[in-house]
């Protein structure tokens, strides 16, 4: 009997990853538990182990291959009795694996443009630059969380760091929120300037009263004395597959609060140039990232001191027939639906806000006066959502120019189901930004 | 409980301290009652509003620490904050105008009385969350020694906040990374209406550092000999970088939880009890009387003190609001 041992998901995210190295040969005996291969993906180094007793039949991939999708085939399992190759030729002739497929590909639909004095980096490459400049430049700067320093940070954003900066710099907490976010309000009160990295934002609900009652309240009522300069930063929204607890926006928690900036970057150019401002800003800021964007590249400026203003929005495509207001990663599905809409007649504007709080609504308003449409696009829930706040913000300052009532695209006011089709329904897709945009334009 | 060194010095004739310092604590001491009372007598009358949170019997525990601060340390503490700041040299002028609201108050009037700060004197609040003041004052000790200066945080709570979870957080990570801070458990045996014993599992509050590897002590937080003498020691510890210590301070408040609490949750008796055997003043008067200061002396501080707190009281009331642009200032830096 011959099983295929299949390339392994590690992580909820993980679409392929780099056949680092065979820890078996062919022919060997191997039992359940024992360690057979090292796959890197771009977390993590982790090691495989077998989930049956046998025989290696045959290693179908190479060792040092990179981009071995999830669930292809990379060796075979035979009975201990039987032989190796001779058995399974039927079955090793097939080709599971072409030689094209192997090579390394962008995880983008579309070549990116390097732009002048740039290089094309992972959003994760681009927060790590960020941090990592920030600490060159002042010794104040120092980041602590979760398996932010030995482990090189959960998502691997923080990694080097303690390499280049030492245990003086990068801290390792336990896994207290509360307890280690009001220690980092406290080291800001005292002039220190910590980045405060969650492993992902639904934790930090657990530091909410610090985070709301302390770092941002305090200058108010201290009558400007006690400001707090920190950076509380992690991934935020859905991931994939981990149901509600683990699947939030909270873009419109934060944002509701005065006294806190909210950011939350799309691009690595955004994702560089946001972080450096929310660092050198002496007042507490909400850096809100996307798990699902680490990994994808774009053209982001080399120059140290290259800062993305916080308070202001970009306009990534123009268009004349109707505004779409998105940030993190609804902005790359903005742009998608905008290509669509094009074919359909309909030439889109896409706003990337990255800035929640304060909210440029200057640019908005302005695109709104040119298209006299609007939509909003986000992750997070309906009820109170961004979407709401934009929406009342355009009938406030643009009531006359509107041409159709301003459209919502959010998440399904649900919790996260953990189901994959549920999962897909509950997010907000391509098409719902498409249909939106055609109804406010009444093309539907 | 660590031997009461002023019921040992009282039987002793040959007592003797540091006079101007046993001067200067019994004035510190004065001060801070006479403005509590000067701020109960102003709550009543309308003048402050909102919650306001006295810490009449308690003078001997801040007092006592103040003593063995240096300059650049730093001191948190909860909601009843007003002693703190006065221990701390705040000026008593802008304390009572926070707490009528004026623009003068420490915080433009902003804060009131559960939040007032002055970096300039280390005193960084004034917190109005029960404990949330604990990792606060961890994170200031974070940064003396990230700064790598020989200065600690002083970080006071209640008996009551000792049961919440970010405490223990705190002690957990102040430990591991052995942070210059010294707990002061304030124990006044209430937590609002709740007894220690009805709220708090276990003999005492400070045994529960042991589990985190911090060393502590439980003081007569009445004798603020003793208070001192224990402070010194905790001090020393943390400046010489051994990690954190816990001081837990036997107290008590003779008013209620708040202006608001009719305190029906204990005797009159037990009060009363308490003012005639432990008062911390009068303990310390005692003292005074022993190196030979007489009534008359005291007296004279009395009167002194009197005009201080009427001269506060004055001003407070005289200060104007704050102006109404002051509503959208300082919300952020920039």
């Amino acid at each position: 009997m011959t099983i295929e041992i299949l390339m392994p998901a590690l992580s909820p995210t993980m679409e392929e990853g780099t056949l680092a190295k065979w820890l078996v040969n062919e022919g060997d005996s191997i039992s359940s538990g024992d360690l057979i291969a090292e796959i890197e993906t771009d977390k993590a180094t982790m090691e495989v182990e077998a989930v049956d007793d046998g025989k290696i039949g045959q290693l179908l991939v190479p060792a040092g291959t990179e981009g071995v999708k999830v669930n292809t085939p990379i060796a075979l399992l035979i009975d201990s009795n039987e032989l190796p190759h001779t058995s399974i030729k039927t079955i090793a002739d097939k080709p599971y694996l072409e030689k094209e497929k192997i090579t390394t590909e962008l995880k983008i639909d579309k070549p990116v443009t390097l732009e002048p004095n740039s290089s094309i980096i992972t959003v994760r490459e681009a927060l790590r630059n960020a941090m990592a400049e920030e600490m060159r430049s002042d010794k104040k700067v120092f980041v602590m969380g979760e398996e932010v320093a030995e482990y090189q940070g959960a998502y691997k954003v923080t990694q080097g760091l303690l390499d280049e900066f030492g245990n003086k710099r990068v801290y390792d907490t336990p896994i207290t929120e509360h307890g280690f976010a009001g220690i980092g309000i406290g080291a800001a009160f005292g002039n220190l300037k910590p980045i405060v990295e969650f492993m992902t934002f639904n934790f930090a609900m657990q530091a909410m009263d610090q985070i709301i009652n302390s770092a941002a309240k305090t200058l108010y009522m201290s009558g400007g004395q006690m400001g707090c300069p920190i950076v509380f930063r992690g991934p935020n929204g859905a991931a994939s597959r981990v149901a509600a607890q683990h699947s939030q926006c909270y873009a419109s928690w934060y944002s509701h609060c005065p006294g806190l900036k909210v950011v939350s970057p799309w691009s690595s150019k955004d994702a560089k140039g946001l972080l450096k401002s929310a660092i050198r800003d002496p007042d507490p800021v909400i850096f809100l990232e996307n798990e699902v964007m680490y990994g994808q590249s774009f053209s982001c400026p080399d120059d140290d001191d290259f800062l993305v203003p916080i308070g202001q929005a970009n306009i990534e495509k123009e268009g004349s027939d109707v505004t779409i207001i998105a940030f993190s990663i609804m902005v790359g599905k903005s742009l998608e639906a905008a290509d669509i809409l094009n074919e359909k007649g309909i030439k889109a504007e896409v706003i990337n806000l990255r800035s929640l709080r304060p909210l440029d609504i200057e640019t908005i308003i302005n695109s709104v006066k040119k298209t006299n449409r609007a939509v909003t696009c986000e992750e997070g829930f309906p009820f109170a959502g961004i979407g709401a706040e934009i929406s009342a913000a355009i009938n406030e300052n643009a009531f006359d120019w509107l041409d159709a009532p301003v459209k919502r695209v959010t998440g399904k006011d649900v919790p996260m189901p953990y189901a994959a089709n549920l999962e897909k329904l509950a997010l907000p897709q391509v098409d719902d930004i498409v249909n939106a945009c055609s109804e406010v334009c009444y093309k539907s | 409980m660590k031997k009461n060194i002023s019921s040992l010095v009282k039987n002793n004739s040959k007592f003797n301290y540091d006079l101007d310092l046993l001067k200067d604590m019994y004035k510190k001491m004065l001060l801070i009652r006479r403005f509590e009372e000067k701020a109960g007598q102003l709550y009543g009358m309308g003048k402050i509003g909102g919650f306001c949170h006295l810490y009449i019997g308690q003078e001997a525990v801040v007092v006592g620490i103040q003593s063995a601060q240096i300059d650049g340390d730093s001191i948190v503490t909860s909601y009843r904050d007003h002693g703190h700041m006065i221990a701390c040299d705040m000026d008593p002028k802008g304390v009572m105008a926070e707490l009528t609201g004026r623009e003068d108050g420490y915080s433009k009037g902003k804060g009131g009385s559960m939040h007032m700060f002055s970096r300039e004197k280390g005193f960084f609040g004034g917190h109005g969350i029960v404990a949330a003041q604990v990792p606060i004052g961890a994170g200031l000790a974070f940064a003396h020694k990230y700064n790598g200066n020989k200065n600690v945080c002083i970080t006071y709570f209640g008996d009551g906040a000792a049961n919440q979870g970010q405490v223990y957080e705190s002690y957990n990570i102040a430990s591991l990374w052995q942070l210059p801070v010294i707990f002061v458990i304030e124990n006044n045996k209430y937590g609002m209406g709740t007894s220690v014993n009805r709220s708090s599992a276990g003999d005492n509050l400070s045994d529960r550092g042991k589990a985190y590897g911090i060393k502590s002590e439980i003081v007569d937080g009445m004798d603020i000999i003793a208070v001192r003498e224990a402070a010194i020691k905790a001090i020393e510890y943390c400046r010489l970088g051994k990690g954190p210590y816990i001081l837990e301070m036997k107290t008590y408040r003779y008013r209620g939880h708040s202006m608001s609490d009719p305190a029906k949750y204990r005797t009159r008796d037990e009060v009363e009890q308490i003012r005639k055997t432990s008062d911390p003043i009068e303990n310390i008067k005692v003292l005074l009387n022993k190196m030979g200061v007489v009534d008359k002396v005291l007296k004279d501080i009395d009167v002194e003190i009197k005009s201080i707190i009427a001269d506060a009281a004055r001003f407070a009331q005289d200060s104007p609001e704050p102006s109404p642009s002051e509503l959208y200032t300082d919300i952020t830096i920039n």
